[in-house]
């Protein structure tokens, strides 16, 4: 059983897809460390796309994508993160994630931090979600929801 | 009919598991790997691998703003010491930064307490960081990506035996489990089939 975390849907009209968020959480982080990954599985009821995110913690929130080639790890920007009607996406360590940059003071364990995610219609209709995903460890392993 | 099934299994299998000594991990005894590095602790205190003689030491190498790999690494490697257990001490976890320029020494020093206080992290000037990689076969770059930038870099978690020697590289996805395994047989490799029996 996925247990769904509370969300806002903003601009909840029936045309616009509606996605809903499961389990996101945020990596902790320890003094002076600037920068940390978001991880969420995001379900929308249309077909859409995760374009942008941002979050009062971060300067810059950015959409990455991990990739393992050879035993290289590469992360990058992605314009954005596909999100087929109705399938289940999973942004986890070792796929896609959410980049938070120019953090404003380091995350703690307990902690919520509101993110904002920016999604985008078929028709280019742009709606927001805003989740808060609770902190957990540093050291919490891939498999941790 | 049952019981002499049973007693000719369990006599087959000290066989078995001596003909099997295989490893999950990359067996690469032998291999031009390191043999050591000068770097610096995160107080600055000179560091090299021949620090740790006598114990099995799991380098790898990393950057503590990966979100994702090198905390997954780090988290793998307090697993390992766990189930191992009373032998968890007979490992030395130590962590090489490729970005020393974010990677301050209060920073590594935080970040590896964040895991296990007796983890350790290494880093040197751009120079030596450089120098280190080669002599290591770790592969890594500088790139730019978005607003900022990420370093590519190897995942393999190399394993040094007692005597400071290359054993083994470990891939990304092998499991704690797995890694114990290894470095079980690491510890006491199995003995032969009569030796085995005797003991």
């Amino acid at each position: 059983m996925k247990k769904l975390l509370s969300l806002l849907l903003l601009a909840a009209l029936p045309a616009l897809a509606q996605v809903t968020v499961g389990e996101p959480w945020v990596r902790a982080t320890v003094a002076q460390q600037q920068a940390t990954g978001a991880f969420m599985t995001l379900t929308s009821t249309k077909g859409a796309r995760l374009v942008a995110a941002s979050s009062p913690a971060a300067g810059v929130v950015e959409v990455h994508e991990m990739k393992m080639i050879d035993d290289v790890m590469r992360m990058r920007e992605i314009s954005g993160l596909d999100l087929p009607a109705g399938q289940a996406v999973a942004l986890k360590p070792g796929g896609y994630h959410l980049m938070l940059f120019q953090l404003k003071q380091p995350l703690n364990e307990g902690d919520n931090i509101p993110l904002t995610l920016e999604i985008e219609d078929a028709q280019k209709v742009r709606s927001q979600v805003v989740v808060n995903a609770p902190v957990k460890p540093l050291k919490s392993a891939a498999k941790q929801p | 009919m049952q019981r002499r099934l049973f007693i000719t299994t369990l006599a087959a299998l000290p066989l078995v598991a001596h003909a099997a000594p295989a490893f999950t991990g990359i067996d690469i005894t032998g291999s031009a790997i390191g043999p050591d590095y000068k770097l610096s602790y995160s107080d600055g205190k000179p560091a090299s691998l021949s620090d740790f003689k006598g114990k099995y030491v799991l380098l790898f190498f990393g950057f503590t703003q990966c979100p994702d790999v090198c905390p997954t690494a780090l988290a793998r490697a307090v697993e390992i010491k766990r189930l191992l257990g009373a032998d968890g001490d007979k490992i030395k976890v130590v962590f090489v930064t490729v970005d020393p320029e974010r990677d301050t020494g209060p920073l590594l020093a935080e970040y590896m307490r964040a895991f296990d206080p007796s983890f350790v992290a290494v880093r040197g000037t751009l120079e030596q960081t450089a120098k280190t990689a080669a002599d290591f076969k770790i592969f890594y770059r500088k790139v730019k990506t978005g607003s900022s930038y990420s370093m590519d870099h190897t995942a393999l978690t190399y394993v040094f035996d007692t005597n400071g020697k290359i054993r083994l590289a470990l891939k990304h996805e092998q499991t704690a489990q797995q890694v114990v395994a290894d470095l079980r047989q690491l510890m006491a490799p199995k003995t032969g089939f009569l030796k085995g029996l005797f003991k």
